[in-house]
């Protein structure tokens, strides 16, 4: 009987522990390339005391930075970001996040209200593998999965990445049980300069309609903060690309005033941050580099500050160390990529 | 429902945990059930079909087995007074019934078959109309042919007719093995499909054995080496010349790999549940000639094929009647060959139409029937030869003649992928023709689809096959892989399983496909 059980126990153990390693092996890293998968999942390790949440996508992760806010205002705040991140991503991420801590303001970057479908694969994943799992982590995979994807695929990554086998490399061996930070609370430091020398045109659409999908997410969000008693604050970034219609504005307005919020239309008040778009952008326009992120984190905390009353915690030992940890590895990151950025040019 | 997808596995795991739940007297029931969801799963349109062949074959054989029955009454019956002319004469008219019963019963199932298979291969060769839409039921071939055994083996007398419909349903529809083969016998299948089978962890492990090595064979090897070939012949302008006989061995290693991969995941899954289905298979690419390799290959459609068709036909009194004539006419050595000619070709020509509804599978079939039958006629040359050099005594003749008939099989399966018949032989010269070998091994091969690590995983794949089958014909390689330690059997199976999820193509990036033979 003894000898059964053993038997059994192996069958069962041994196969699943083979493939819980493979399954470490195989998935992506995302550390030397592609940081953007990392992010998700490097907010469960920070310090989970935040008074501002920042939901968006590229245009949140890339153009704030929470160590300037830190730094000009005593501002605790985490930016969960992700590639292409759907409306429906960040209420979901919301609602994963308020599991954790309850911000004193969230800010919503309203992008994605213009997209109503998931466009790709590999964009959810970035979004999706790293939430711990929960309901919300379940209903934001069966809300954002395309034709192509499957739950169990979710459940047992393994089974999407396993043919990634003939493409290993040192890294999915090196970080396989435990990764460095990729970002600072969130923030993917970009330095360099590539100037935007033209100015985006407006292509006409077939539609300006923000879906009643979208809508009804953002309706969620917004319920949700009423809930926890948290200030909802959308935001449009100074990012010039892709183009944000006239239209697409109007509407945000529309909500604004309908639900008594905060708007801020940042293309509308870069001259009034400050942003030089021929030398505070890295990618032409799309995205600000870390000095254009610095001034829109100044620009923004004072908002914030003003307007919510949020506290100074620079002389809280609580949060000294913790922030204290993370100028130092700002201003270290930034220095070398700078470096970098000057060898290569 | 793919046998490839997990929701085939986690039904077969949901089937086997009720089948020892239920008491043993319902577990043909629950069979039955599971192939009833299992065919609805593929759509309701197909279970019509299925049941029309169910019932006409049920319905007929169980008229033919009365009919047969009655006329045994009769004979007891009135023994005394019956004289062998009287018993002659009623035994030649229910013979008749029988044979009507037979014959309505075969029509309507062969016609099925060929109105779905072959209606739009008759549209597109002989009229001007535009091809129909069917849709081909899920194991239409294998099912009808099983069914149709079933009757031909009541006619004759070799099995009784089973009387109930539903113990009958199962025979036909037994799910693991309706999609794919093999095409089974009443006589065998039937013991082991309605005895009474008890939980057994042995039992249980040798099947799930099975389908791992079967598994294996499919989404690590076949798989592969399909995405090299859906390049290869995608452009036959461009792929040609050592990429046509690159297009050849992949070809070769996905059928192989993909048919008997099937067969054992079949052969496993139906073992899980106590039930012992025929071989199919017995290492065809060690065969020395094309006719060894059909013995060896496919073997359940082949004896199908020799019992139902072959036999039938050779031995029909008509053909003894011409066999006879021609004796007389053209001399014995024509006569006493034509026969095994006829029946020959009658049968290749309706296996290759039995693989597709095409022209190129008939040229395929009739291909194989000249081979072998050239073969046979160069018999004597080669006993001349022999008994002068003495050749076949070389070791390496045996090796020479493996290869060759491997080369053979290999050629003529060009004619399964090509389109039509024109592209398979021009793509076949150009193996010889055209002078791209060096540019193919440098760079062509890389750009398949195929990267270095999948040309390894194939050529390692190929090779634990290889050795397997050189193990497999000293010994049973199953029972001796039982003999050693739990441990020993536990590590190669699970190297097998990691293999298969690692290694297997499967999920997004690759086409899950399914089995070749699914679609016969």
């Amino acid at each position: 009987m003894k000898k059964k059980i053993i038997r059994i126990l192996a069958i069962v153990l041994i196969p699943t522990a083979c493939l819980y390693f493979l399954q470490l092996l195989f998935m992506p890293k995302y550390v030397s390339d592609i940081n953007e998968g990392s992010m998700i999942e490097e907010y469960y390790k920070s310090s989970k005391n935040h008074e501002v949440l920042i939901l968006g996508d590229c245009e949140v992760y890339e153009n704030i930075s929470p160590v300037t806010m830190w730094e000009e205002y005593g501002i605790t705040s985490y930016i969960r970001g992700s590639s292409e991140q759907l409306i429906w991503q960040s209420y979901y991420l919301l609602e994963d996040t308020l599991k954790y801590e309850t911000p004193k303001v969230v800010v919503l970057n309203v992008l994605a209200m213009q997209q109503s479908e998931a466009k790709s694969e590999a964009y959810n994943r970035m979004t999706l593998d790293g939430m711990r799992w929960s309901f919300s982590k379940l209903n934001s995979i069966k809300e954002s999965m395309t034709e192509e994807e499957s739950i169990i695929s979710y459940v047992f990554p393994f089974l999407r990445y396993h043919s990634r086998w003939s493409e290993l490399t040192s890294d999915d061996i090196k970080y396989m049980f435990n990764k460095p930070n990729v970002t600072t609370n969130g923030y993917l430091m970009q330095v360099g300069v590539r100037p935007m020398t033209v100015a985006p045109q407006e292509v006409p659409l077939k539609n300006y309609q923000f879906s009643e999908r979208n809508y009804n997410y953002l309706d969620k969000i917004r319920q949700l903060c009423e809930e926890k008693g948290i200030k909802l604050v959308l935001m449009k970034a100074p990012s010039m690309y892709p183009y944000w219609y006239e239209r697409w504005d109007t509407q945000i307005k529309e909500y604004e005033d309908k639900y008594n919020l905060l708007y801020l239309n940042m293309i509308e008040q870069s001259e009034k941050i400050g942003i030089d778009y021929t030398t505070d952008t890295f990618d032409y326009g799309q995205h600000l580099n870390v000095d254009g992120a610095e001034k829109l984190s100044k620009y923004l905390g004072k908002i914030l500050k003003d307007k919510y009353d949020l506290a100074d915690y620079r002389n809280n030992q609580e949060y000294q160390k913790t922030w204290d940890t993370l100028t130092e590895q700002y201003h270290r990151e930034k220095e070398n990529k700078l470096k970098e950025w000057e060898n290569i040019q | 429902m793919l046998f490839t997808s997990l929701k085939f596995v986690a039904f077969v795991i949901a089937v086997l945990f009720l089948y020892y739940a239920v008491p043993k007297k319902f577990q043909w029931v629950l069979l039955l059930c599971a192939n009833l969801f299992f065919y609805i799963q593929a759509g309701i349109y197909g279970l019509v079909f299925i049941l029309v062949t169910i019932a006409t074959t049920y319905i007929s054989a169980l008229s033919i087995c009365k009919e047969q029955e009655n006329i045994k009454r009769l004979f007891e019956k009135y023994k005394d007074i019956l004289t062998k002319e009287d018993k002659k004469m009623y035994k030649a008219k229910s013979k008749r019934t029988q044979k009507l019963y037979m014959i309505l019963c075969l029509i309507v199932n062969i016609g099925i078959l060929a109105v779905l298979k072959y209606t739009n291969f008759f549209i597109l060769n002989f009229t001007n109309m535009k091809p129909v839409n069917f849709i081909l039921p899920m194991g239409i071939s294998f099912y009808t042919f099983q069914s149709m055994g079933y009757l031909i083996d009541v006619y004759r007398g070799t099995v009784k007719a089973e009387r109930n419909p539903a113990r009958f349903a199962l025979f036909i529809s037994f799910f693991p093995q309706l999609v794919q083969g093999p095409i089974n016998r009443w006589k065998e299948l039937s013991s082991t499909l309605f005895s009474y089978h008890t939980f057994s962890w042995k039992v249980i492990q040798s099947g799930v054995e099975r389908v791992i090595w079967g598994y294996f064979k499919k989404l690590v090897i076949a798989d592969r080496a399909m995405i090299g070939l859906a390049v290869i012949t995608s452009d036959n302008v461009k792929y040609s010349g050592a990429y046509a006989l690159l297009g050849m061995l992949l070809y070769a290693v996905e059928l192989y790999a993909d048919f008997t991969g099937g067969i054992d995941v079949t052969i496993g899954i139906a073992e899980m549940f106590g039930i012992k289905l025929a071989e199919n298979f017995k290492r065809p690419f060690f065969s020395k000639s094309i006719a060894e390799y059909w013995r060896r290959w496919h073997i359940t459609l082949c004896a199908w094929f020799k019992d139902y068709l072959f036999y039938p036909i050779s031995m029909s009194k008509w053909m003894n009647k011409l066999s006879k004539a021609v004796k007389k006419k053209c001399g014995n050595a024509i006569g006493s060959r034509l026969p095994v000619y006829i029946s020959s070709i009658v049968v290749w020509f309706v296996t290759g139409l039995w693989h597709g509804a095409s022209w190129n599978f008939i040229v395929w079939g009739l291909l194989n029937c000249a081979v072998m039958l050239i073969s046979q006629e160069l018999e004597p040359v080669y006993e001349k030869v022999e008994n002068r050099l003495h050749y076949r005594r070389f070791r390496y003749y045996k090796v020479f003649e493996i290869l060759r008939t491997t080369f053979i099989v290999c050629s003529l399966q060009m004619l399964d992928y090509y389109y039509n018949i024109s592209d398979a032989f021009r793509m076949y010269i150009s193996i010889f023709t055209t002078a791209n070998y060096g540019y193919v091994l440098k760079t062509g091969m890389w750009n398949i689809g195929l990267k270095v690590q999948d040309y390894a995983v194939l050529i390692l794949g190929v090779l634990i096959i290889f050795i397997v089958s050189m193990l497999q014909r000293k010994r049973q390689i199953r029972k001796s892989l039982d003999s050693r330690p739990f441990f020993v059997r536990f590590i190669i199976f699970l190297l097998l399983f990691l293999a298969i999820a690692s290694f297997g193509i499967y999920g997004i990036g690759y086409e899950s496909s399914q089995f070749i033979y699914n679609q016969f």
